[in-house]
């Protein structure tokens, strides 16, 4: 349990994908504005994540491994899929952005529009599918990667709420001309990655 | 001062035209007198009718017990280190001598550095200085390790300033602490000169020594001929280690605190000692009754929020009863209350997290603010090998969430009154 713990703490606040990776700043950076699309996006993100991480190791562990294959038959056991790899993860990625969108759009359409393009781009949101190949790379055994998907999630969520609620509260701020925008959101990116590692070494 | 007021009225009409020398001249004579109308604009730290210049002097005010004590402690402590007067009044102005002549430089470097790229900033975009630098100014010196190079300093101090306020437009609209970006800065760039043991003793000769031929009488009295050469550990005393309160109750919890001893005999740190601040430590930090001096007044001109304070303290505190019931190993078993005299605790309680710019606005989201600070840095400081210390990273950390607390509060308070109407 504490293994897991530590996955989850490390993934959420000390490897966080935001401000330590620097991957889907896309979605992190344009979705950013104000709070309220900021937590709809972080949600479906943590939920994307917290389903296909399991499936992808699923997939990867019986399917695609050199080996996996095996139980089929001593023909299959040589067979390596891992070239697969991509396609399959983002497909399993793809179906579950499809399964948030409907939902999102069902039961709230003025988040559903405000979030517009960027909720099918979650797809190929580079958090999410990092998150699956950092796992694999890392050899997490299937607790673990669960944990590790939500902590990337939870830390995903932090970082967009948190950017969001500074960027509303800097609306009015005197930011010199050339930084309006995008630049100093990159800036406040920058110090918030520096605030984040002060988490860095903790273990349970 | 009506000379002064005279000088003014005579810079006045030459000043007008160039907008850097203007913005020096509008600097300086608002500093000397009383300006007729009170500060404007989006800022968000007005909340009252009071001139922000005051406010920010009322700070440096209260900053001043912290300053001359961390001058005569640089002195005391470079001289145990050596091995000489151990006796708290002994040589008292020999020692206060060299504090001051450790300090002032890095007060300088502070301020011109500083107070340079404000003005360069306020004439380049037109709008008056603003004094908030000049609490920045005060605090940078105090929370650096007495032996701090010099264009260290200046490095992270133009980063903080440039990078953490001016891009956000200047005073009032940053979302870090500048004084604490300015040491983060430092900490993880050049983390050899202001961590670890060697660091909290200003252990080099500084001027004072050439000039009075100090350095000659002090080598007679350790029986040495000449300095030897490579580094602090030969220039000290037999058995003195630098060794911080912090560094010690992490590899053997307090009886490892209480167990350290000077060569010239009594403990390091006694309580009395860690109370008092008679231990290496940051500039201003080290002495609890100063800070105790300066929170009381900024309590009683209601500048620092005591909700922040208090929530904090309380934070620290229960965080340290849970790790007493915890107990797992000696830093856990460290009785709560010694937390509170360890480290930088009391001076990041009253300076740093109460800074009114990057706190949280509200007066739920204060509480909240303080008591998440108080639970992340005790978390930091026990249950983190990779920092001895955890509030000034607790700070920033909070500093980042602090519009997001107020946030979510903001909105609980249009819903609430959005429920009255229906």
């Amino acid at each position: 349990m504490q293994d897991l713990i530590n996955v989850f703490i490390k993934s959420a606040f000390i490897e966080n994908m935001v401000l330590a990776y620097f991957l889907g700043m896309c979605s992190y950076l344009a979705v950013s504005k104000t709070v309220k699309t900021a937590i709809g996006l972080g949600a479906a993100v943590i939920f994307v994540l917290l389903i296909t991480a399991p499936v992808n190791w699923l997939i990867n562990e019986y399917l695609l491994k050199e080996g996996a294959l095996g139980f089929l038959g001593e023909t299959f056991a040589a067979v390596d899929l891992t070239f697969l790899r991509f396609i399959a993860f983002i497909a399993v990625i793809a179906s579950m952005v499809q399964l948030v969108e409907m939902v999102i759009e069902k039961f709230s359409p003025s988040l559903y529009n405000s979030l517009g393009i960027f909720l099918p781009l979650i797809t190929v949101n580079c958090a999410i599918l990092g998150t699956s190949l950092f796992m694999v790379q890392r050899e997490y055994s299937l607790a673990e990667s669960t944990f590790f998907g939500a902590g990337s999630g939870v830390g995903f969520f932090l970082a967009i709420v948190a950017i969001a609620a500074i960027r509303e509260k800097i609306r009015y701020s005197k930011i010199p001309p050339a930084l309006r925008g995008l630049g100093i959101a990159f800036i406040i990116t920058g110090l918030m990655g520096i605030a984040f590692m002060s988490l860095m070494g903790i273990k349970v | 001062m009506k000379f002064i007021r005279n000088i003014f009225d005579n810079l006045e009409p030459k000043m007008k035209d160039n907008p850097f020398l203007h913005a020096v001249y509008d600097g300086f004579e608002t500093f000397f007198f009383t300006p007729n109308h009170t500060t404007s604009g989006p800022g968000v730290h007005i909340r009252d009718g009071i001139d922000l210049k005051r406010t920010m002097v009322f700070v440096v005010l209260a900053l001043q017990a912290c300053l001359l004590f961390g001058m005569w402690n640089i002195g005391h402590q470079h001289y145990l280190s050596l091995g000489l007067y151990p006796g708290l009044t002994e040589s008292f102005f020999t020692k206060f001598l060299f504090g001051a002549l450790q300090l002032i430089p890095i007060i300088i470097v502070a301020n011109v550095v500083g107070l340079g790229i404000e003005f360069y900033f306020a004439a380049k975009r037109g709008h008056a200085i603003e004094e908030g630098y000049l609490v920045s100014g005060m605090l940078i010196p105090l929370i650096m390790p007495p032996d701090i190079p010099l264009w260290m300093l200046a490095i992270a101090i133009a980063f903080a300033v440039i990078i953490a306020k001016e891009a956000f437009g200047g005073t009032g609209m940053n979302i870090l602490n500048i004084a604490l970006t300015a040491r983060v800065f430092l900490f993880f760039a050049y983390p050899l000169e202001i961590s670890g043991e060697g660091c909290w003793i200003a252990y080099d000769y500084n001027i004072l020594h050439q000039l009075f031929g100090m350095e000659g009488s002090t080598m007679q009295a350790l029986g040495m001929s000449a300095v030897p050469e490579g580094g602090w550990m030969t220039r000290v005393v037999d058995g003195f280690s630098g060794a911080t309160p912090l560094g010690l109750a992490a590899a053997g919890g307090w009886e490892a605190v209480t167990n350290a001893t000077l060569p010239t005999g009594g403990a390091q740190y006694s309580v009395s000692n860690l109370f008092w601040g008679i231990i290496p430590g940051s500039i201003g930090e080290t002495c609890k009754p100063a800070i105790i001096i300066g929170m009381i007044f900024l309590l009683f001109t209601r500048i620092a929020s005591w909700r922040i304070m208090l929530s904090m303290a309380l934070g620290a505190v229960l965080t340290g009863l849970l790790f007493n019931a915890l107990g797992s190993n000696a830093f856990l078993e460290v009785p709560f209350y010694y937390h509170l005299i360890m480290g930088s605790f009391l001076f990041a309680m009253v300076y740093m997290a109460t800074d009114p710019v990057t706190a949280a606005q509200t007066n739920t989201g204060k509480w909240i603010y303080g008591f998440m600070i108080g639970f992340i840095g005790m978390v930091v400081r026990v249950l983190n090998p990779a920092y001895p210390e955890g509030w000034m990273l607790a700070i920033l950390f909070l500093n980042v969430f602090a519009p997001t607390i107020d946030h979510f509060i903001y909105q609980q308070n249009i819903k609430r009154r959005l429920s009255r109407v229906a």
